[in-house]
């Protein structure tokens, strides 16, 4: 659906068709809408951050609110914006990349999306009750056990909502990318996008539920009188970071595998060249995603689990290196003779490379263990993980837009905003990280509200205030482009880079069932081989047929707002009994929409094939 | 466009390299000049790993390059079709094995100054200081010698001392930077680590686990003095009388006001092992009032009379009667003359 096409119907009309609607496009909309609100908050939190550590002994804001936004900045980023942001361009691009005419559970998608919308108010929500989280998107214990006031609860029940959300989504993924391949397409021709979103799938569905099992814990803890964490009743602190890390180490992974698949396609589209050793950076895929569920320990080494631990998860991090140069290696040898172009989409991609590569050997010292008794929770650590968080992520998640938006939108992003956006986040954000690494270094540990006055730190925090302004600036930017392209935005065809795959195949935005026909797939970069074959087109697998699809339902958005109903009442029944209510109707309202969904046949509709005849001319 | 970006490069790079030369950073708190055996085990394997990976920095940069000069698009080859390469075994084998071997060197001393670190052995041998971290405070028995101290820590210049460490209630992290690295001290169980300062001197160390409000000011001081001066200090805390009367009217009033106001209830003078507080016996020769605020007077009349104001979250605030300030002068004045020893951080400075 296009926004001009949109514009024509009544605004209720459309905000009805996006919250019921189960279309794997729209949802992508929503997650970019969610994902990018967030993503503003989490900027916003961001340069609070940077203006209090602007000078020493700086007092813009309380020590008590600085813990706060440097929690909600942390846990807003990575759960909230950057996940989300990425299961939307998953979910405009890899049912089309492999020919599928919607996901498999077009229902869970929707149930998925809003699982995490009202997961992340609800955390959310927490700054109009009386203080947000202040323990650390970690929210070590005893901390975050004993911290006052309901923020951490808001924590617990928001990311248990949310987090749902995402294990939903990434079952999905799963099944369809396993199930839904267009004729042809062998998992061996699957476009590298297609390929980690698969691996990033299976890394959430391992890594997911043992953050569900640790924030149980913590629910149990803080709400029931329980004592897992608590040291004086014979409870473990450690087993809190070992859980949390056992799902926050994958993390990480799931956040940087999507733009790497990003990064593939677009470095091969770019340089009009097939991807230089294609079988070996889907290996180096799985084998990363693997190597990510054994290194968790790395962020415990000064917990003190001693040197046989420290050594073996010291070695299976530098190990995961070795992969991760392939890939860079083969994305130089991609562009390497290749004819490339240079537009906003390349610029992120190739700003990734040396911000990336930077981010990676900081990453290999920091996995030299005694090293790492200096770096660890210092100012170089919160270097190196924005120079690959956002190096990596964001860069790849501003690639994949720029990429992707003519497909989603059929609007052009403007270039020379693109442009600029780019050069000024790629320069601010060097100025504010890598000036990081020394101040880590010189003493300065991370979460300090104030550093101190002669302590050498004040020009390196200075020079990092700074550079935050001008990421701010290129973040603006980016928005202005978005609402002019919307606006004036030059118009999109099906192919407008010249592509390989199958997305290209079809208009923008493609029509809502997609593919009229299934298209044939003969080989790897399937649009490239028609091409070059003078068709210029997909061959269709099977003749114009009707075709099947779902219906909207509203479901998925109350069951969503039941769960955030009930978290209410599961946070207040401590103090209140009144708040039993909360929780119980928030609960049948669930349970409810659960049975309707069970009850209920729902078999969808079909589009005749007439209709689609009539279409075509 | 690609030449100002390499010229934004390389000015940013020599602005860096500047400032890196000019100033590491204090020299008692940063970890770029190491000045004790932890200390320096990290920094040789920050260096080696550092050029190990510059290396690899630079074959990625010259590819990078060589890529974007050569590659572009050129006008008139709008058609062009490069050849689709499918991959070459040999390059990405090259690119697979000679990691590896990067990896290896860096690897190989990991492991051994890890287990060189890790080994607490000797403890036996050497002085032992019990360390407990506290919400936003330090404190240090040294065993078998009947000595407590709170944020200051006195030890002998180039003798191995054991700190054996556990929290009285969240997670810290003990951290001595020109020293030695940081370990954890968690509530669970005690931890162990060794420190040897090669030079005497008053190092800072902080805490590098949030542990709430106040994290940022839970700072502490090592002082490392020569071993004629630290036993002298030691027969000197040894020989405190925590009941003395001081000299002067003025502390007099203001030592029956601490016991008045049950200050004791919290703080300590002398070898008792009370921990809710900090022990204050050596208090006048503190580097630092509350671990970060200059030591005179006026700051510890607002300390007394408002703790939050310097640390928010303390566990002092509210847990004692209201004073005036001419009472909490009084006070700041008794305990400004705790100074049970000529030994004081001046001495560590020669
Ligand atoms: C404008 C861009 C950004 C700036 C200026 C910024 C700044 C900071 C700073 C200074 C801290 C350290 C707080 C401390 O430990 O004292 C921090 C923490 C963090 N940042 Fe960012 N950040 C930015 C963007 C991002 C993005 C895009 C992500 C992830 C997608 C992210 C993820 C995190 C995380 C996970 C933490 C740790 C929070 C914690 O310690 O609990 N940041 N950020
Ligand atoms: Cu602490």
């Amino acid at each position: 659906m296009s926004i001009a096409a949109a514009q024509k119907r009544s605004f209720g009309a459309v905000l009805w068709d996006y919250l019921t609607t189960v279309d794997h496009k729209k949802i992508a909309h929503l997650y970019l809408i969610g994902g990018g609100f967030f993503f503003l908050l989490g900027g916003l939190e961001a340069m609070i951050i940077r203006i209090q550590l602007i000078k020493p002994e700086n007092d813009f804001v309380s020590a008590g609110f600085y813990n706060e936004v440097f929690t909600m900045h942390g846990t807003t980023m990575i759960f909230l914006a950057a996940m989300p942001l990425l299961l939307g361009l998953m979910n405009a691009a890899v049912p089309l990349q492999i020919g599928a005419r919607d996901v498999a559970f077009p229902f869970l998608n929707s149930l998925g999306f809003w699982l995490f919308m009202f997961g992340g108010l609800l955390l959310n929500m927490s700054w109009f009750f009386g203080g947000a989280p202040d323990a650390g998107w970690t929210s070590y214990v005893p901390v975050s056990t004993t911290s006052p006031g309901h923020g951490v609860d808001f924590y617990v029940m928001g990311l248990q909502i949310a987090g749902a959300g995402t294990l939903i989504g990434g079952i999905n993924f799963l099944v369809t990318i396993i199930n839904m391949r267009a004729p042809g397409m062998t998992f061996m021709r699957m476009p590298l996008f297609s390929w980690t979103t698969f691996i990033t799938s299976v890394l959430i569905l391992f890594a997911f539920p043992a953050l569900t099992v640790g924030l149980f814990l913590l629910m149990f803890d803080r709400m029931f009188g329980t004592a897992f964490f608590d040291v004086s009743l014979g409870g473990n602190t450690i087993i809190w970071q070992h859980l949390f890390w056992i799902f926050g180490h994958p993390e990480v992974y799931i956040l940087i595998l999507p733009t790497f698949g990003i990064f593939s396609d677009v470095f091969s589209t770019f340089s009009k060249k097939r991807l230089f050793g294609y079988t070996a950076m889907v290996f180096a895929t799985i084998l990363i995603a693997f190597l990510g569920f054994m290194v968790w320990a790395h962020h415990m080494f000064t917990v003190g689990l001693g040197p046989v631990a420290n050594s073996l998860f010291a070695i299976a991090t530098m190990a995961i290196a070795v992969p991760t140069g392939i890939k860079i290696f083969n994305w130089l040898a991609t562009m390497w003779g290749g004819s490339i172009t240079i537009n906003t989409t390349m610029l992120w991609s190739l700003g990734f490379i040396p911000t990336f590569t930077i981010g990676g050997m900081t990453g290999v010292m920091v996995a030299s263990v005694v090293a790492d008794y200096q770096y660890h929770d210092t100012y170089f650590v919160v270097a190196h993980f924005h120079y690959v968080i956002v190096g990596g992520t964001v860069f790849g998640i501003m690639a994949g837009l720029h990429h992707w938006w003519p497909k989603m939108f059929g609007r052009i992003l403007n270039e020379t905003m693109g442009k600029l956006t780019f050069w000024t986040f790629f320069i601010g954000f060097h100025l504010t990280f890598f000036i990081q690494h020394f101040l880590g270094l010189m003493g300065m540990p991370r979460r300090y509200w104030v550093f101190l006055e002669n302590q050498g730190l004040d020009l390196g925090n200075l020079i990092s205030t700074i550079g935050a302004f001008f990421m701010a600036f290129g973040v603006i930017v980016f928005m202005i482009n978005v609402v002019y392209s919307a606006v004036k935005g030059e118009k999109a065809g099906a192919d407008p880079w010249d592509g390989r795959t199958l997305e290209w195949t079809i208009a923008s935005p493609p029509p809502f069932y997609n593919f009229k026909q299934t298209p044939l797939v003969r080989g790897l970069d399937p649009l490239w081989i028609e091409k070059t074959e003078g068709k210029g087109k997909m061959t269709p697998a099977e003749p114009l047929g009707d075709i099947h699809m779902p219906n909207p339902t509203f479901l998925p958005f109350m069951m969503s707002l039941g769960l955030f109903v009930a978290g209410f009442g599961f946070i207040y029944q401590v103090n209140y009994d009144w708040a039993y209510g909360l929780l119980f109707g928030g609960m049948a309202i669930t349970l409810v929409c659960m049975l309707l969904r069970s009850l209920k046949d729902d078999h969808g509709y079909h589009i005749p094939k007439e209709e689609l005849e009539g279409k075509a001319k | 466009m690609k030449g100002w970006m390499g010229k934004i490069r390389a000015v940013f790079l020599l602005g860096l390299t500047a400032l890196v030369l000019s100033a590491c950073g204090r020299e008692n708190l940063t970890a770029l000049d190491p000045k004790g055996y932890g200390a320096q085990k990290s920094f040789d394997l920050i260096i080696l790993s550092t050029v190990v990976m510059l290396f690899v920095l630079a074959a990625v940069m010259v590819v990078y390059t060589i890529v974007l000069i050569k590659y572009r698009k050129k006008k008139g080859q709008e058609d062009y079709i490069p050849k689709q390469v499918e991959g070459n075994k040999t390059l990405e084998t090259i690119w697979t094995i000679i990691p590896i071997i990067l990896l290896l060197i860096i690897a190989v001393p990991t492991v051994t100054a890890t287990f060189d670190l890790a080994d607490t052995s000797g403890s036996d041998d050497h002085m032992n200081i019990q360390v407990t971290g506290n919400q936003y405070w330090w404190h240090f028995n040294y065993e078998g010698q009947e000595i407590q101290t709170s944020q200051d820590m006195y030890i002998p210049v180039g003798e191995k001392v054991y700190l054996n460490m556990k929290s009285a209630d969240v997670t810290h992290s003990f951290w001595l930077p020109t020293v030695t690295g940081k370990m954890d001290v968690n509530p669970d169980n005690e931890n162990t680590m060794y420190i040897e300062a090669y030079e005497e001197g008053v190092y800072w160390g902080k805490c590098a686990e949030f542990c709430g409000p106040a994290h940022s000011l839970m700072d502490f001081k090592v002082i490392a003095v020569s071993q004629d001066e630290f036993d002298q200090w030691v027969a000197d805390m040894q020989n405190v009388d925590p009941d003395a009367e001081p000299d002067s009217a003025v502390a007099q009033d203001g030592k029956a006001l601490f016991e008045e106001n049950n200050c004791m209830g919290c703080h300590a003078i002398g070898s008792s092992p009370v921990q809710v507080g900090p022990n204050l016996t050596d208090f006048g020769n503190r580097s630092k009032l509350a671990g970060t605020e200059e030591m005179n007077k006026e700051n510890l009349v607002q300390w007394i009379m408002d703790p939050e104001s310097m640390k928010p979250g303390n566990k002092m605030t509210g847990n004692y009667p209201e004073v005036s300030k001419d009472e909490a002068g009084k006070i700041a004045e008794y305990l400004l003359q705790l100074k049970p020893s000529e030994i004081t951080p001046e001495s560590a400075k020669d």
